[in-house]
């Protein structure tokens, strides 16, 4: 789960992380009063989920009223990469010396807690990574001691000469350490942290996520949630057992497993098609899944043929069919679908769907061909 | 030989009287696994089928001289079951449960070091020893006994490749399911080595996904240390990124863990790298000089 940049620095705030001074805005007439609150000049952001706003506009600085109005004009209501802006961030601009990036996530390798600190701030972390992976000093952190104060002055030593910095910055690491564990996140990120022109840092920026495993444990960050209209969709379908993403074909896909999902996708793509979706019913035999990822697979008016590719374990090929059985039943289904099961019970559930004029088939590339030249007749 | 698990191994259930793990248990027990009891706290002293309940993993082990768990208990819970079993001695604990929270895991791997508790999962399948053991929730009919050596990453997906390998008269010396999520127990090089040092094991399939570099590193593993054939497959080539594809691992951000890196990986280590579940047996047949 991702949160706003201003979400993020109530939390740094929260653990007496210095942050700048800022009011969150929805119109131009709030971005003024803000300004008038914080003096000019300010800093107009917007707060959207998504990376790379500043590349696409989306932070202006203004030094001027008249800067603040356009600035507070463009920004708002701005696109980026699909999200529309509506709110911003109003901050007092802040004159600074130098800037860093200092980040927690999670090491999958080493499989622990990673701190990461460049003296590279201000620039996509991931950039400085491809282009000089040496600029990032990494320190895994050991589980059953947590960030100690020595580790963490040892952090503040590679990014700062100053003994009273690397003072303020080892006390700031062990503050973002202990949030980072207590809001189970996955990502909490200060780019850039800044030397501030009086000689003291400041989180300028800042970026969390979470676990979505650990939310049923953290009901202050989940009430941060703020999904979009397709995330609305997963989250639905998620509530009903369902993993689903929205995609772009025409090609409606039924599976049961990531993996197998995954490689459905695949296959149809691999035969010249395109998938309209990503949707995993899980490991269950209830066939009302079933019913539920049909409603969901027919609301998108883009698909036109439905694969339906199960292999049973845990679900029951038979419990899968009837579940299409009452799911055809108690909708009006015009597009054609084509059924492989195989694994568990695939025989009775073959059985069952004879009863049907569904196209069954063997394999799932089988299922894919037909798939794609079904949805290539329908109009 | 097989790596893992095989006809010694005495099994206990973690969670035996929830519904899956009764289902399982039995299941599991009449596969031939030598399923020797279940823990399940306030229910010891019941029975699953014939299969006797205790209070506590420790009091299990003492009854039953168990050296394997399953793990069946909610997310919210998991960790502390796998503590307990690593405590009472388990050798190898698999845990099935998913959506367990990351730093859970994060938390409990110094332990389980300290212990040489071996861990496969959490959200896995388990693992099979086919004609011997089956510790999962993996359709014990697909398999065969064989010489080929399988781990994914995936639960139904290994269950396609299983099927495309048995039906091709390919047995298998053991199946791993290592599962999907960021920060799991033994993983890719671990049973790469366990593989390469087991002489039932004639060749290797690596099935895995996007997200992360865990097959590259595998890739590398298998350049320098692999003398067996090892054929791979990478599922989630037409993923688009910052996308989560169901599993917690499976998503590709910011330009890495994409599926074409990993395959370049594989290739560039002499790993071909399946395009369809299809073409798996080919390619081992090949390498095997079938």
């Amino acid at each position: 789960m991702k949160i706003h940049e201003y979400q993020a620095k109530e939390i740094f705030a929260d653990y007496e992380i210095p942050v700048s001074d800022e009011i969150l805005c929805h119109s131009v007439e709030e971005v003024e009063k803000a300004a008038e609150k914080l003096g000019l000049p300010v800093v107009v952001k917007a707060q959207v989920l998504a990376g790379g706003r500043g590349k696409a506009g989306g932070v202006k600085l203004a030094k001027t009223k008249e800067e603040l109005v356009n600035a507070a004009n463009q920004i708002l209501g701005m696109d980026i990469k699909g999200y529309t802006v509506e709110k911003v961030l109003t901050a007092k601009a802040i004159s600074f010396t130098d800037e860093f990036y200092v980040g927690l996530t999670i090491d999958r390798n080493s499989k622990s807690v990673v701190f990461m600190a460049s003296s590279e701030g201000g620039v996509e972390i991931e950039e400085v990574a491809k282009e000089n992976p040496d600029a990032i000093h990494k320190f895994i952190i050991d589980a059953e001691i947590g960030l100690m104060p020595f580790q963490a002055r040892q952090i503040a030593f590679k990014l700062f000469n100053d003994i009273k910095l690397v003072r303020q910055g080892a006390d700031l690491f062990e503050k973002l350490y202990r949030l980072f564990i207590d809001t189970d996140a996955s990502l909490a990120e200060i780019n850039p942290l800044v030397i501030t022109a009086d000689g003291n840092l400041m989180a300028l920026d800042g970026k969390m996520n979470f676990d979505d495993n650990a939310l049923f444990r953290q009901p202050e960050v989940l009430e941060m949630r703020e999904p979009t209209e397709d995330e609305k969709t997963e989250i639905e379908a998620k509530e009903k057992g369902l993993t689903f993403i929205k995609l772009d074909g025409n090609i409606g896909c039924m599976v049961n497993g990531a993996g197998l999902a995954m490689a459905t996708m695949d296959i149809i793509k691999i035969y010249g098609g395109e998938p309209a979706n990503f949707l995993d019913i899980g490991g269950s035999s209830n066939p009302q899944k079933v019913i539920d990822a049909m409603n969901l697979l027919l609301a998108d008016q883009n698909v036109k043929a439905v694969m339906i590719n199960i292999f049973g374990g845990i679900t029951r090929c038979d419990d899968v069919a009837k579940g299409i059985i009452s799911a055809l039943d108690q909708m009006d289904v015009k597009i054609p679908i084509v059924v492989r099961l195989s694994g568990t019970n695939a025989a009775e559930g073959l059985e069952i769907l004879k009863k049907t004029n569904l196209v069954t088939v063997a394999s799932m590339g089988e299922a894919a061909e037909k798939a794609i030249e079904m949805a290539s007749q329908t109009v | 030989m097989s790596i893992l698990i095989n006809s010694d191994t005495r099994l206990i259930v973690q969670g035996i009287t929830g519904r899956d793990g009764s289902f399982h248990a039995q299941k599991m027990k009449e596969y031939g696994t030598n399923v020797v009891g279940g823990v399940s706290p306030g229910k010891g002293g019941q029975k699953v089928g014939d299969i006797p309940v205790f209070n506590t993993v420790e009091e299990a082990v003492k009854a039953t001289k168990a050296n394997a768990t399953i793990i069946f208990v909610p997310p919210a819970f998991s960790a502390d079951a796998i503590y307990e079993a690593s405590q009472a001695g388990i050798e190898l604990v698999i845990a099935i449960t998913e959506g367990v929270p990351t730093l859970d895991m994060v938390e409990l791997m110094p332990y389980l070091k300290k212990n040489g508790t071996k861990l496969i999962g959490p959200n896995c399948p388990g693992l099979v020893t086919p004609g011997e053991a089956l510790a999962g929730i993996l359709p014990g009919n697909i398999f065969k006994k064989g010489n080929i050596g399988l781990m994914s990453r995936s639960g139904t997906l290994t269950y396609e490749m299983v099927n495309q390998l048995t039906t091709n008269g390919l047995g298998q010396s053991t199946c791993v399911g290592i599962g999907g999520d960021p920060v799991a127990g033994l993983y890719y090089e671990e049973l790469l080595e366990m593989f390469e040092n087991d002489p039932q094991t004639e060749a290797i399939v690596l099935i895995g996904e996007i997200g992360g570099d865990a097959e590259e590193r595998a890739a590398k593993y298998i350049q320098e240390k692999v003398t067996k054939p090892v054929v791979a497959f990478i599922a989630g080539q037409t993923a688009p990124p910052g996308k989560r594809m169901g599993h917690a691992g499976a998503i590709i951000s910011s330009g890495s863990g994409t599926a074409a890196e990993k395959i370049k990986a594989f290739e560039e280590a002499g790993v071909p790298v399946a395009k369809k579940p299809t073409e798996i047996p080919v390619l081992i047949k090949e390498r095997l000089g079938m």
